[in-house]
């Protein structure tokens, strides 16, 4: 009888003890690409984020779901930059894992994809790194998709908006050299661009596109230093940014107002090309001498050992943040009723105070400009911090 | 009309270190060699690493490259890839276990490198901008051009002024004559597997002073190696040459005149154009 | 590749209906494993259609299936089509595009109609981003249907029980009989009076038709269209692995290749997902060494020793 309840008693505590264990940890899905085209963003804008915030997160106890701290277990995959295996892995976070909850994909085509599969599953995706014009249609389709970077349009407004300021200013002329990397989001927003640099009486004497993965853009250079334009801008991905930089500064492209797309707010860039490339315009910014932003890098860099880009990562991180208050303010882990409160209140991230309306968040930075070292937030929307424009003037050091 | 020669025929430059190496893996050890390209970025990346973490000038990573890549090659051949040749009955089953053995060899390349370094080999090296003939270009390609035109003069002498050079060149034609005649086909498969390798991890170095490389991006370069190749004519370094020239004249060429768009367009179409007009490739031999 | 047999097809036809009923048994991401697998089935075995009987490699899969990809993401975001139409649409262009492919390659042969294919395939890919670009003005191609993962799959099943089904009847066919003679020896065939040439060129067609169609009915899944991922050389690769995985000279060969590809590639995924890509190179290379005639030739060697047992 002694042994009996001994027995029990043993048995229950580890019962007790297994159960407590296991609503220990929130279960949070990551999938993004490690290999393939867009492995070397994600590893940049992506990943170090996932890490930082699950790391602080945990170093404060987890978080507090309805008065009970809990830790947060990470799954990641790699999808290889593969639509057909990312869903298979988006399936597998939500039937096999059983995920409480995800972070977005990394580029518009795969939040598309799996917006579809979390919707199901009704997992809140806040998603940073998707640009496009279709938010009302996706939206209305897949209401637990969020969005936080922008539209296409918006995203090209910043930039005309720069050049119609350069032009007020006699920096720049009508005329502007663009070109485009021929891949779904260069042919997106070099459309777009065509539209709205043609209503603001803008003259694109240069117009072409490049393949992905061009090995050799001097070609491309010379034929926009031809055509004597004052401005360049071009809707580019990484390899095709770092490229065309290199190529401007051998050619010593003569212009006021020189813009490449993704890439440019990478600390790499910077890293690569020196002084030559102070005041390219790019797209994204961060006001770094705001205080949450500079705590953010700084932490950023104490824990991954990598420097935050000066676009995305801030936004990455404070969807995450949205995410974290999000779960706490709910109080549970009811993904309908979290995703509910997403939708309803405003959160406090490095970004300063976001909110959704019609899941669509309102404040983002467009375009940044190196300026001494630093790529600034120049253009964008309810954001703080903007500095004034400069024009470019020479690719000396 | 300058400015397309020059770029031309110093992207070409570069075409011919991707391609040279594996005409030989192909040519000579049989092996079509999916795993072209990341040995070619593996070379970058060692580039790439010495450069930032040390300051090493990548002309001389590639000295340091040759003789690592060279052993490493040879290794791969010896315990990877001879096995599948002793075991296979045909040329088309060689051909059918190469593709298949190298395809995983790449990715295991792939995981490697992506361990080491994820993001892009971002650095820049000899990115001055020097003046040929009135066409403004950069250093670190006209130096990659030139040491390609080295490699491939010094290949070509060796392969026919050198008692080595002139075995691994009746291995390309026959293998069973060869060894008729008393060339040890095995060895000289695994010099030229070796060698191959070797021209392909040096050029890596050269190409990533100017190209952004990561650790995925091999693919590309493969398939690139492997249209170059077979344009030329398997086995025949003139021939990878002659193609490497071609390729890098008609995309510059296109870009500038046509429609930067369609390069990659003209330079397939020029290749379809050739291999239907001459199936063997421009210096090949016709299939005995 | 002997002709296949009547007992085979009634295998087939058992297998496919047990197959339609997998939607009722598994939940969604078993489900989306099956929609691969009958991706790949279909693919590898209208692949293996052309290939194994001439042994001619051919790497222009990805060509057909990006444009039954790219036609129904146009057609449907562009021009506000409707999916079948489309449908049908990139099955009709697959097969010229197929027949004009085939033509063109007659001449080649070996590794230099591999390299042809590939390079054919890369250069179709760049002419359409640069025609999307120029021409087309599209703002990315969203194909937003109510298509569920199970639809996806029957109709996958659908398709890839056709080409089982074609592949049969040309087996047993005449057209069979003068591939076998082709795969045989070529010019032996053209000397016996064998228009190489028209059977060549019938069976690309063939597997065009099917990649097409493939890649028109995985658009959905995707949602989002691009160009590079659609018409990605890549896919054309694993095509030929998993067939010559599967070993060639058996219709069966492609499906039995195709399902422990995915089940490794799945078990990888899910116990290394920080290295995926090394582990599943060191599986391949494990695969290549311990299976010379892919899991068809091992197969036939366990027949053939238990025949010899007996």
């Amino acid at each position: 009888m002694y042994r009996r309840s001994l027995f029990g008693l043993a048995a229950a505590l580890a019962v007790a003890g297994t159960s407590l264990f296991a609503q220990d940890m929130i279960k949070i899905g990551a999938i993004a690409p490690k290999t393939g085209p867009l492995a070397g963003g994600a590893v940049v804008t992506q990943w170090p984020n996932v890490r930082l915030w699950v790391e602080e997160v945990n170093a404060r106890g987890g978080l507090d779901v309805g008065g009970e701290m809990k830790m947060l277990e990470l799954i990641e995959y790699d999808d290889k930059t593969n639509p057909g295996e990312h869903i298979k892995l988006a399936q597998r976070l939500a039937t096999q894992d059983k995920v409480d909850f995800v972070v977005a994909p990394y580029g518009t085509g795969f939040n598309i994809a799996t917006a579809p599969i979390y919707g199901k599953y009704g997992y809140p995706m806040i998603a940073v790194s998707a640009i496009t014009d279709k938010m009302e249609e996706l939206t209305t389709r897949y209401p637990n998709l969020f969005f936080t970077l922008g539209t296409t349009t918006a995203f090209v407004d910043g930039l005309k908006e720069i050049m119609i300021e350069q032009r007020d200013a006699g920096e720049i002329g009508n005329e502007i050299a663009m070109v485009n990397v021929a891949d779904a989001f260069g042919i997106e927003l070099a459309d777009r661009a065509r539209e709205l640099f043609g209503e603001a009486g803008f003259d694109i004497v240069y117009d072409k596109s490049y393949p992905l993965g061009t090995p050799d853009l001097s070609p491309v250079m010379k034929g926009a230093k031809d055509s004597g334009a004052k401005a360049f801008v071009a809707w580019s991905y990484p390899p095709d940014s770092f490229g065309l930089a290199e190529q401007a500064i051998i050619e010593d492209l003569d212009v006021n107002l020189y813009y490449s797309a993704v890439a440019t707010s990478f600390p790499a860039f910077k890293g690569a090309y020196g002084n030559k490339i102070n005041n390219v315009l790019g797209a994204g910014g961060t006001d770094v001498d705001n205080p949450a932003i500079a705590a953010y890098r700084k932490a950023h860099m104490d824990i991954t050992g990598e420097v935050a880009d000066y676009w995305a990562s801030a936004n990455t991180y404070a969807s995450l943040q949205i995410l974290e208050q999000a779960i706490v303010g709910a109080a549970t882990l009811d993904r309908e009723v979290v995703t509910q409160y997403i939708k309803d209140n405003s959160f406090e991230t490095v970004m300063g105070e976001l909110s959704f309306t019609n899941n669509f968040s309102n404040t983002f930075w467009s375009v940044g400009q190196w300026q001494d070292g630093v790529f600034r937030g120049v253009k964008g929307s309810n954001v703080i911090g903007a500095v004034p424009v400069r024009a470019k003037s020479g690719w000396s050091e | 009309m300058l400015d397309i020669l020059v770029s031309g025929l110093l992207l070409s430059g570069t075409y011919a270190l991707v391609a040279m190496g594996l005409n030989l893996q192909y040519g000579v050890a049989r092996i079509m060699n999916l795993a072209n390209g990341e040995v070619l970025v593996l070379g970058a990346l060692a580039a790439f690493w010495l450069y930032t973490t040390a300051q090493i000038s990548p002309i001389l990573t590639v000295f340091l490259v040759i003789p690592v890549a060279f052993i490493g090659n040879w290794l791969i051949y010896r315990f990877l890839l001879r096995p599948l040749v002793r075991r296979s009955k045909s040329q088309g089953a060689l051909e059918v276990d190469s593709i298949l053995a190298t395809f995983g060899m790449s990715f295991i390349f792939i995981g490697i490198m992506v361990s080491i370094e994820g993001g892009f080999f971002l650095y820049k090296y000899l990115s001055e901008p020097i003046s040929i003939l009135g066409s403004t270009t950069s250093l670190n390609r006209l130096v990659a051009f030139l040491l390609a035109a080295l490699i491939a003069a010094a290949l070509y002498i060796w392969l026919h002024y050198s008692r080595p050079g002139v075995a691994v060149r009746a291995v390309s034609v026959s293998t069973e004559a060869s060894g008729l005649v008393g060339i040890n086909v095995p060895r000289v498969s695994a010099l030229a597997f070796a060698l191959g390798g070797t021209i392909t991890a040096v050029g890596g170095a050269l190409i990533s002073t100017f190209i952004t490389l990561d650790a995925s991006i091999g693919v590309v370069f493969t398939l690139k190696a492997l249209i170059i190749v077979i344009m030329g004519g398997v086995g025949e370094i003139r021939g990878a040459i002659v193609a490497a020239i071609i390729l890098g004249l008609v995309e510059t060429g296109v870009a500038t005149l046509v429609d930067p768009g369609l390069t990659l367009a003209a330079a397939y179409f020029i290749f379809v154009i050739i291999l239907l007009f001459r199936p063997q490739g421009l210096f090949g031999r016709r299939a005995v | 590749m002997n002709p296949a047999t009547v007992q085979e097809l009634i295998w087939a036809g058992v297998l496919v209906a047990l197959a339609a009923f997998w939607p009722m048994m598994s939940n969604g991401y078993w489900l989306g494993i099956g929609v691969d697998v009958m991706m790949y089935t279909t693919l590898a075995t209208s692949w293996m259609l052309f290939s194994g009987p001439t042994h001619y490699i051919s790497l222009a899969s990805a060509a057909f299936f990006g444009v039954g990809g790219f036609v129904v993401g146009s057609g449907m975001s562009d021009y506000d089509a409707s999916f079948w139409s489309m449908l049908a649409l990139s099955a009709v262009i697959g097969g010229v595009l197929a027949a004009l492919i085939g033509l063109a390659t007659l001449r080649l042969s070996g590794v230099y109609f591999v390299i042809f294919t590939l390079g054919l395939a890369e250069m179709i890919r760049n002419l359409v981003s640069w025609v999307q670009n120029n021409f087309l003005g599209s703002r990315g191609l969203y194909v937003l249907t109510d298509f569920t993962d199970a639809h996806l799959y029957w109709m996958l099943l659908v398709t890839a029980g056709c080409v089982y089904l074609l592949g049969w009847i040309i087996s047993r066919s005449r057209l069979g009989f003068a591939l076998r003679i082709i795969g045989g020896d070529e010019t032996v065939a053209r000397h016996v009076g064998i228009n190489t040439a028209m059977a060549k060129v019938i069976l690309f067609t063939t597997t065009g038709i099917f990649g097409a169609i493939v890649g028109a009915i995985i658009a959905p899944r995707w949602s989002y269209i691009e160009p590079n991922q659609v018409f990605s050389p890549q896919l054309s690769f694993f095509i030929v692995i998993m067939a010559l995985l599967g070993g060639s000279g058996r219709l069966w060969g492609p499906v039995v290749g195709v399902i422990p590809f995915l089940l490794i590639w799945n078990w990888v995924d899910s116990n290394f997902p920080n290295q995926s890509i090394l582990v599943l190179g060191v599986a391949f290379l494990l695969i290549v060494y311990c299976l010379p005639h892919g899991f068809v030739g091992r197969i036939e060697q366990l027949r053939a020793y238990k025949r010899g047992r007996s």
